[in-house]
């Protein structure tokens, strides 16, 4: 290919089209007005102008785990990059493929505390997974592409390339580079055949096997979830996901057991405690999944397939590690499990889901929805039942309306269910959904928020507006930031510090103002209607759904207890229902 | 599985792009997960292919041993990790400079442990000496005890540079 030469801005969307970017996330700013002068001349990327750095950075996290793709972000020198440090940590802790471009003074000026000059690649070194600072204009091009090799290979991450605003103005040459080779980055994909068939044995020789799912799976690729399907249908092993990992396995089936963990099924947990024989699919051992790691799964062989050699062994040691993607490994395991025909203990997995149905018998998740106030967890059935007909992704902040729409929307498509996981990010969702729309226009997008959570990005309604985004902000309204509050209730006799949701806005009048639609609703009658009102708005709407506000989010293993001692629901006052040890616990 | 719970030492040998920022990847890598750097050694050894080597002595779990492994193999500009400890013999040195100030039968004595020691005497004046001393980690260190009650001034120790025996290359 010719080599051309244009200037370092150019360079840069031209190196995006290459990498196939139609959409970025951005907020302009002095260091990266070249680059803003070079987009408003061109019409093959899509800028999307949002109203706070943080959220360009999980709009990009919304867009990317909904298509698979990269999302990628612009930003500013000095504030644009810091305000995008949340964001790109969200991404690290969850795995997701983001390229975050930050504007950087001119090479000369580095170290002068110029203006807008922060040390970027110095403040996000611990929260990407690699980061450059491009120096010299030769090195421009193959930065681009690089990083874009970096953010989605191997396990994949949030990379930042921070240019100085001289680079962007000179010209250098551009080629365009159709594969990136890295000379120390080769991340290993195909897993080590012995161990898959040592796996395969250790299944097929199991009594009580389980699988437990992760976020792993959906980063794969759909393909993974279907040959996890397969894989699951063949043997008739039961199956559990962590939060990351929903929708890669179909909530509808019988084989699901629901999501495992802190606030996971009791039928997920007391499986995961008493097997045998654990498949640990693209998951990590979170420590909002073990609950007490020495008593995590006392009698089992553990298994673990992850891409990542440094999940290996980190809370829990693994008798049969695998490396590779999931896919890869899947894919080979289900061959050898057909051509050494093994055979699942079919007696065994009888009794094994004997018991599991009896667990199931408990009905963990049930609630009682009286006629006067609406409950938190029916708002979500009811949502998941009126939109089934629809493709419809769903994205949540963080708190208890997380853990109820994870409890209680059954996902059965991957890339559907945007959620920050591993760092707990409220303020995620909202934007991150308006990320999801511009991948998918015609689709629903739902954000489940909590009126705490909305307030942390509401600024993001005029972007929605702005681009005629018809995302819903489904916020389940308790007055309080809700789990703050359980926990309160559970370790500090519901002392409640400034877990109050005091001088709320009233969010119909705060949509109104913006040029969106604000639906209040207060009586469990009201709510289908309400729905299906806010399905048919083709604009952003904001659903103000006051619902009970004493209403926590059960079963809950308390902290520092094992997977066999969940709380089923409130305990009596005066109990401790966590130790000591436990409450130092986060 | 069960894995040992006892405290062991190792040394890791580094291959890095002597890039900008590599070993603050590095050690910002030890401070942030809470590991233990008890040497840490970096040099340029390839200046063609702009590669430096890091010895690194660590101590933890062997869980956690294995986890700075994997986590030293994810930085992208790391080319190879290599536990030393565990993959066979090995030859570790540490160069130290030691200054030791005093006047009559002490300095006479501290003369001689360091003969004793080979250390040799690079700055002598009528009250000091500077010794260079080359060796294991104990060594210096029983080295430097000694010198303690002899009038020991100042210390300036390398670090551990380590290498496999044998044949093969890094």
């Amino acid at each position: 290919m010719a080599q051309e030469t244009m200037s370092g801005a150019k360079i840069v969307l031209k190196a995006l089209v290459d990498q196939g970017v139609d959409v970025i996330f951005g907020y302009p700013g002095g260091a990266v007005l070249p680059i803003y002068d070079e987009l408003f001349q061109q019409n093959q990327i899509k800028h999307v102008l949002v109203r706070h750095e943080q959220a360009a950075v999980h709009a990009a996290e919304g867009y990317a785990r909904s298509t698979g793709k990269v999302g990628v972000v612009l930003v500013t020198s000095g504030p644009g990059a810091t305000n995008a440090v949340t964001g790109l940590t969200d991404a690290l802790m969850d795995s997701i493929p983001v390229v975050c471009l930050t504007g950087q003074v001119p090479t000369h000026l580095i170290g002068n505390d110029a203006f807008q000059e922060a040390d970027t690649t110095g403040i996000t070194r611990q929260c990407t997974k690699h980061n450059y600072l491009v120096k010299k204009s030769d090195d421009l091009a193959r930065t681009m592409h690089e990083a874009f090799y970096v953010a989605t290979t191997g396990r994949p991450g949030p990379v930042v390339i921070d240019l100085p605003k001289d680079i962007l103005m000179l010209p250098a040459p551009y080629n365009a580079t159709a594969k990136v080779k890295h000379k120390s980055y080769k991340p290993q994909v195909k897993g080590d055949l012995k161990k898959i068939e040592e796996a395969v044995k250790l299944l097929a020789n199991a009594r009580k096997p389980i699988i437990y799912g992760g976020g792993g799976i959906i980063n794969s690729g759909p393909g993974a979830s279907q040959l996890l399907t397969n894989f699951a249908r063949t043997t008739g092993f039961p199956v559990t996901l962590t939060l990351m990992g929903l929708g890669a396995y179909p909530a509808s089936d019988q084989q699901f057991l629901g999501m495992l963990g802190m606030h996971g099924t009791y039928e997920a947990n007391m499986a995961m405690h008493d097997c045998d024989v654990m498949l640990c699919v693209g998951a990590r051992f979170d420590d909002r999944v073990t609950g007490l790691l020495s008593a995590f799964a006392p009698n089992s062989k553990k298994i673990h397939i992850d891409i990542d050699p440094s999940s290996i062994n980190k809370n829990v040691a693994v008798d049969l590690p695998i490396i590779g993607d999931v896919a890869h490994v899947l894919e080979d395991m289900l061959k050898i499990w057909k051509s050494t025909q093994a055979k699942s203990d079919a007696r065994a997995l009888e009794v094994w889901w004997k018991q599991i149905n009896d667990w199931r018998k408990v009905n963990c998740l049930a609630f009682e929805q009286g006629s006067e106030i609406i409950k938190p967890q029916y708002a979500i059935r009811r949502l998941y039942e009126l939109t089934r007909g629809r493709e419809t992704y769903i994205t949540t902040e963080v708190g208890q309306h997380q853990m109820w729409a994870a409890q209680h929307f059954g996902f059965d498509k991957p890339n559907q269910w945007m959620t920050s996981g591993g760092l707990g990010t409220m303020g995620y969702g909202f934007p991150s959904a308006i990320g999801v729309q511009m991948a998918h226009p015609d689709a629903l997008v739902v954000d489940i928020s909590g009126e705490a959570s909305f307030m942390m990005n509401m600024q993001e309604l005029s972007t929605a507006v702005q681009y005629r985004l018809p995302v819903k902000v489904f916020i389940l309204n308790n007055m309080y930031m809700g789990m703050v509050r359980q926990w309160q209730e559970l370790l500090h006799g519901s002392r409640y510090s400034e877990s109050y949701s005091e001088a709320l806005p009233d969010f119909v009048k705060l949509a109104e103002s913006f040029g969106a639609v604000g639906i209040r609703v207060q009586k469990p009658d009201e709510l289908d209607g309400a729905i299906k009102d806010m399905m048919a708005v083709d604009r952003p709407v904001l659903m103000d759904i006051l619902v009970d506000q004493k209403e926590n989010c059960y079963p809950m293993i308390p902290s520092g207890k094992p997977h066999n001692q969940m709380l089923l629901g409130p305990v009596a006052a005066g109990t401790e229902a966590i130790a000591d040890e436990g409450k130092v616990l986060v | 599985m069960q894995m040992s719970t006892e405290i062991q030492c190792h040394t890791i040998s580094v291959l890095v792009d002597n890039e900008s920022g590599v070993l603050a990847r590095v050690i910002g890598l030890f401070s942030g997960r809470g590991y233990n750097i008890e040497s840490l050694t970096v040099s340029e050894v390839d200046p063609r292919e702009k590669l430096s080597r890091i010895t690194l002595v660590t101590s933890g779990t062997e869980m956690v041993i294995e986890q700075i492994k994997a986590q030293l193999s994810r930085l992208v500009p790391i080319h190879t990790v290599r536990d030393l400890t565990v993959e066979g013999p090995h030859v570790s040195r540490e160069l130290a400079l030691i200054k030791v100030a005093g006047i009559g039968e002490k300095r006479v004595e501290a003369l001689r442990i360091a003969d004793i020691f080979r250390a040799n005497v690079v700055d002598s004046t009528n009250e000091s000496f500077v010794f260079e001393i080359v060796g294991k980690t104990d060594k210096l260190d029983a080295f430097i005890k000694l010198m303690e009650p002899l009038g020991l001034i100042d210390v300036a120790r390398t670090g551990v540079a380590a290498i496999a025996r044998g044949s093969e290359g890094l």
